[in-house]
């Protein structure tokens, strides 16, 4: 059976760090980093790029539309 | 543009699944982190987007939070007085019959200033799209009590909580408007979840759809969070909204097109 990778791409720069899509993420690929912007957030990125299946739930519930999302067969 | 990325080798423009859409322009959100009004301008740039409606669509923004909406979606915009979005987007559309015409109005500009023009605006059967952000509280002016706070919710002029025997009760504008004979289409939706944001957008395209057919009008409420207004995070905020606002304000259709019931019923699994 086909596997299904999928990697995303955060803007930092335009996160504000609300942790919506962590918590809506199914494999916990996405986390909050430990440093923050040049604003003053705590931004999102891929802390287990591994797990990501490429699902784009994140993406849907960024308000700030930070995350763009590829998705793959292997 | 600073990024983090996952596995390299992926990004691709071929496997491209999910990219912000391009009717978005790049001006930075001026919503506080987690608010569910950016969730909503994303998608309904998408469905202008998927639609082909950029040149068709007149947006009338409203006054409250999203004031400033003609900045992030690159289409043509009107600004209106305070609650009177629908009175203009009426007047637009009846010089414009071609367009796609929809207002984007708050709580506060919608449910009670605005009150007599949306009321009015349904029952005449404007054919215009009506997207109403409901979110309980005056989220811009500081958090104060709104038609739609729920009874013993807390803001900052109901401090004890809302009391219904001196403040009211909590005003269903949207079930007011779904027993309008003037309106097509009315639902209640929400967008803290992905399969919500997913319904939300089926219901904004299906009411895009529906101008077309100059039936009537379309009204879709979107019960959203205000974690500044309520004094939570955006997590905690988006669980309280399930826990209790969902209850007040429970979400699905309020009013089907007839024909759209019609062929429910002959094609039970399509529903």
């Amino acid at each position: 059976m086909a596997k299904i990778r999928g990697s995303i791409v955060v803007n930092i720069d335009r996160c504000k760090g609300c942790e919506v899509c962590t918590v809506n993420c199914p494999t916990g690929t996405i986390a909050m980093a430990k440093e923050v912007n040049h604003k003053g957030y705590f931004y999102a990125f891929p802390a287990n790029p591994d797990l990501c299946i490429g699902c784009a739930n994140c993406a849907m519930v960024c308000p700030d539309g930070v995350i763009t999302v590829y998705k793959t067969k292997i | 543009m600073a990024e983090v990325t996952g596995i390299k080798e992926i990004i691709k423009p071929e496997n491209l699944a999910y990219k912000r859409t391009r009717i978005m322009t790049d001006n930075v959100l001026s919503y506080c982190p987690g608010c569910g009004h950016g969730t909503t301008h994303r998608i309904l740039a998408e469905v202008i987007d998927e639609e082909g409606l950029q040149s068709e669509a007149i947006g009338v923004s409203p006054v409250g939070c999203s004031v400033l909406l003609y900045h992030y979606i690159d289409i043509d915009w009107q600004e209106a007085a305070h609650g009177r979005a629908p009175a203009v987007a009426t007047g637009i559309k009846r010089l414009l019959p071609d367009k796609f015409v929809f207002t984007y109005q708050g709580d506060g500009d919608l449910a009670a200033i605005g009150t007599a023009e949306t009321i009015h605006t349904c029952n005449r059967g404007e054919n215009i799209l009506i997207i109403f952000i409901n979110n309980g509280i005056y989220g811009m002016t500081g958090g104060q009590m709104a038609p739609t706070t729920l009874p013993g919710m807390r803001s900052s002029t109901s401090p004890y909580g809302r009391d219904v025997k001196v403040m009211g009760n909590p005003l269903k504008i949207t079930d007011i408007i779904a027993t309008l004979p003037g309106t097509y289409y009315v639902t209640r939706q929400s967008v803290h979840t992905p399969a919500n944001v997913r319904k939300t957008k089926k219901a904004m395209l299906k009411a895009a759809r529906y101008q077309k057919l100059n039936k009537g009008t379309c009204f879709i409420e979107i019960v959203s969070n205000c974690p500044s207004g309520w004094k939570m995070t955006p997590v905690q905020s988006n669980k309280w909204m399930e826990e209790n606002m969902l209850k007040y304000y429970p979400l699905g259709d309020l009013k089907v097109p007839p024909e759209e019931t019609v062929q429910n019923a002959n094609n039970p699994e399509k529903k």
